[in-house]
């Protein structure tokens, strides 16, 4: 399935998404990384649970306040909805991938991608090339060369 | 103040959460119509990392200069800044996963906000995906002691 440029919709967003970055920066000292926050909500020590289960919870309670008005609006393409023909085999693997290699790396779109390159961390900066690059890669093979959606 | 603490992080995360799902980058098809170069292309991740890089870089400017956050003594920032071997396989191995599925991590979770069949695939197994790497980084850790 095609999707076309939504620009205002995205800029928005990242706004929200940086202002979210910079207040748990300046008011907590923590840094907005999503893979580093929920992995150690569930694997990490439980000294710091406490913050980080309630950073998940309100991304899941943001999230489900958009999708609300997203349905009281008629808005419903704005749903994630599953994807027909798209193969729970690859889901897994790509799971088990993103769990494994966020991890290794330290760090995601957010942490990296986000909170590294506003912290001009060159380490971040190397990630982010890394990932994306492979990400493009790893699309074109999954659409153009084995044809899923 | 840790309930304080608390509360900036739900404020905080409910800003994301909003941010990812405003901008359609909890629909992995937005996601892999960016990363889908050769397709019809969709720049709006593009726009979305703009909006927050720029955001964030003017915040942090003034935030890492004060050096101390409002609550607390003092950033918690990470203490790597080695571009090493575990940084590149790592952005890989997430490059694979999020190349194919179309999910990273912050619109994994928020799945559980609209769960759907891809959510019960996918989300279990990045969290075992993080908890594989806890085992082996233990693992190593206790070889490297016992040598």
């Amino acid at each position: 399935m095609t999707t076309s440029l939504t620009p205002w919709n995205a800029l928005a967003g990242g706004v929200l998404i940086g202002l979210s970055a910079s207040l748990l920066l300046g008011i907590n000292g923590k840094i907005a990384g999503i893979s580093g926050i929920a992995r150690r909500l569930i694997w990490g020590p439980r000294s710091e649970s406490a913050w980080r289960a309630a950073f998940v919870l309100g991304l899941i309670a943001g999230a489900a306040c958009c999708y609300a008005v997203a349905r009281a609006t008629g808005h419903t393409a704005w749903l994630p909805h599953a994807r027909p023909g798209f193969p729970p085999v690859l889901l897994v693997a790509a799971g088990l991938a993103t769990g494994f290699g966020t991890a290794l790396a330290n760090g995601c779109t957010s942490g990296h991608g986000v909170c590294g390159v506003a912290r001009l961390s060159v380490r971040s900066a190397v990630a982010d090339v890394t990932f994306l690059a492979t990400g493009m890669v790893t699309t074109y093979v999954v659409r153009h060369v084995i044809g899923l959606p | 103040m840790s309930a304080l603490k608390q509360l900036t992080a739900f404020g905080c995360g409910l800003l994301f959460g909003v941010g990812l799902a405003l901008s359609g980058m909890t629909r992995p098809e937005k996601v892999l119509g960016f990363l889908d170069v050769t397709g019809q292309w969709d720049r709006s991740l593009l726009f979305v990392l703009g909006g927050a890089v720029t955001t964030a870089t003017v915040a942090f400017h003034f935030i890492l200069n004060r050096n101390a956050p409002l609550l607390g003594e003092c950033l918690d920032l990470p203490k790597e800044t080695s571009v090493d071997r575990k940084l590149v396989a790592g952005a890989v191995i997430f490059g694979l996963g999020w190349g194919a599925a179309g999910y990273c991590p912050g619109p994994a979770i928020a799945l559980l906000a609209q769960p759907n069949i891809e959510a019960v695939y996918f989300l279990p197994s990045m969290i075992a995906g993080w908890g594989l790497y806890s085992l082996s980084s233990s693992k190593l850790m206790k070889s490297a002691h016992s040598q």
